[in-house]
């Protein structure tokens, strides 16, 4: 199945998890993401039951705390 | 109140723009920010605020100037190493504009201290480098219906957003709690770039500018993220959530409140 991560079309096995796709896609700081799927956050403890599909729009949004 | 001559040049390539013009140059100059933090972000959007001559500018932080600030912390010089980042702030904005008044506070943000902080001013600026103070900058703005814009570096990246009340979410709707104590690496542990501050903070500065000028679209309801490495920037479009803490229709949090200092990273 094609799926859109951050802007990008790429190639996915079919079934893949909100869970696995974090991990495929080798996120950083992957137990404090905050996860967008088809413009609607994804609940932190739904990942694992979170199937995927053809077309969905993934978005990962990150922990930034640096400034000063 | 008429601008004088000295004014009117001075100004000149901000008044000739059709979107600011005197009208929103004379705005500028009755505008309130308050920037806090005057390390990396806090810098170049105190330097720009500054030349653009918004009346009023505010500027929160209790460091004093080091060595390891100067990197990136542009608006501090050798020289000032051992002062009081506010002051030497101070300083540094009221040589680049006579026409501003600029109010140093020495003192690092709490549940105390925001809400009277952020009263006298329009917007807010949030330079600050730890997830305590993000949170609390959040909903202290949040809670006084005080536009503001957020913003994180770290490495290459960088990303912010702006809140303003009725207009999409704000940052506690996208990240919900700050992350554990080293769970998420800050500038000290993994290193930032210098110009890293200066495309973010001046973003941030451009947004409060837009704000008071009334010119253009504001940063609401979606986080603007630039990865150097790559030279990307993406405007990322952030779902609603309607059950937010502070910001939701049933709100938990209704006044500030200060998390574990643990996880504040003192520089």
């Amino acid at each position: 199945m094609k799926l859109i991560i951050a802007g990008v079309q790429k190639e996915y096995q079919d079934g893949l998890t909100v869970a696995e796709l974090i991990k495929v896609e080798n996120v950083e700081t992957p137990m404090y993401v905050s996860v967008s799927l088809n413009d609607e956050f994804v609940k932190s403890g739904e990942y694992d039951e979170t199937v995927l599909r053809d077309d969905d729009v993934v978005e990962f949004l990150y922990f930034m705390g640096g400034g000063r | 109140m008429a601008f004088s001559n000295e004014q009117l040049e001075r100004y000149s390539r901000h008044i000739i723009l059709k979107e600011i013009g005197v009208k929103g140059q004379k705005r500028l100059s009755q505008g309130r920010v308050l920037i806090i933090g005057a390390g990396g972000l806090g810098s170049p959007a105190a330097l720009y605020l500054a030349a653009a001559g918004v009346g009023v500018i505010g500027i929160a932080d209790a460091d004093t100037v080091d060595i390891s600030n100067l990197q990136r912390q542009v608006i501090h010089t050798t020289p000032d190493v051992g002062k009081a980042k506010v002051e030497s702030a101070r300083e540094t904005m009221e040589a680049i504009n006579p026409d501003i008044k600029v109010n140093a506070y020495k003192t690092f943000v709490s549940a105390d201290n925001i809400l009277a902080l952020i009263a006298d001013y329009d917007f807010v600026i949030d330079g600050t480098d730890n997830f305590a103070a993000k949170f609390l900058i959040n909903d202290a703005c949040v809670i006084a219906r005080k536009p503001f814009s957020h913003a994180g570096i770290i490495r290459f990246k960088g990303q912010l957003m702006t809140y303003v009340p009725g207009e999409g979410l704000c940052y506690r709707c996208v990240f919900k709690n700050p992350p554990p104590p080293d769970a998420v690496p800050t500038c000290r542990q993994a290193g930032v770039i210098g110009a890293m501050g200066g495309v973010i903070g001046s973003l941030q500065a451009m947004e409060a500018v837009k704000f008071i000028a009334g010119a253009g679209k504001l940063l609401t309801g979606s986080l603007l993220t630039y990865d150097a490495l790559s030279m990307e920037f993406r405007k990322v479009k952030l779902p609603a959530r309607r059950d937010c803490a502070v910001c939701g229709e049933h709100p938990s949090i209704t006044k500030p409140f200060d998390y574990a200092a643990a996880v504040c990273e003192v520089l």
